[in-house]
């Protein structure tokens, strides 16, 4: 399938609950030439820092110019890999620990190309869109995220 | 021109906004930050890349463009 031109937007707001990502599953019942799923979710981690623990991430992002490098990963991946359909949902605002920020969903008629497409869509996310994760401390202070 | 000049995360805070319009009458990125830098000095030891109607650029790159950003470090996902 091609990929769609149109620029979608990838942001919700706040965490991505666990029913928003059942019905994205159950949406593809109906999609039979479909033999192989593969999810990525990204969740708030509880890191501690410096006796502070992490309670939760409030993110923030060029939304025009991160909707537009989503949509270019999106083309690329579509290139690279034959699948027959991808979705992607990130957070904004506040996601507390435990919550779901990041949603990949790609699917192929077979397993091997899920596989492979999966971890290039979440390493081209993590590299190239402009996100911002304050990492909100139990005590209120914050620090910048940065990926490693 | 002016630019509208755009900051995130970490460079928002030490700029105190998100948004201002600057008018710049150079030519070079470089020279863009020379006036970003003496108007916040903090800005200087800052890892930050710099984007012109949302592609990234480097510093010889010439403005062309109204619309400017800075971005901190990514850490989506």
């Amino acid at each position: 399938m091609k990929a769609d031109k149109k620029i979608k937007n990838v942001f919700r707001q706040g965490a991505i609950s666990s029913e928003f990502i059942a019905n994205s599953i159950a949406k593809h019942q109906v999609k039979t030439n479909i033999g192989a799923h593969n999810i990525f979710l990204g969740q708030v981690r509880a890191d501690t820092i410096k006796d502070q623990t992490v309670a939760a991430i409030e993110y923030s992002a060029y939304e025009d110019m991160a909707n537009a490098k989503f949509h270019e990963i999106r083309e690329a991946t579509f290139e690279k890999f034959n699948l027959t359909c991808m979705h992607i949902y990130h957070s904004l605002g506040t996601v507390k620990s435990g919550e779901i920020c990041l949603f990949v969903f790609v699917s192929s008629t077979r397993r091997k190309e899920v596989f492979k497409a999966l971890e290039y869509v979440v390493e081209e996310i993590k590299a190239h869109v402009p996100i911002f994760g304050k990492e909100i401390f139990e005590d209120e202070t914050h620090q910048w995220k940065i990926n490693s | 021109m002016n630019l509208k000049v755009k900051y995130f995360g970490l460079i928002a805070e030490i700029t105190n906004c998100s948004e201002e319009t600057i008018p710049f009458s150079k030519h070079t990125v470089a020279e863009f930050l020379d006036l970003i830098f003496s108007k916040y000095p903090a800005l200087k030891n800052k890892d930050f890349k710099v984007a012109q109607n949302m592609q990234l650029v480097n510093i010889e790159t010439k403005i062309s463009s109204a619309e400017i950003a800075l971005l901190p470090p990514f850490s989506g996902g």
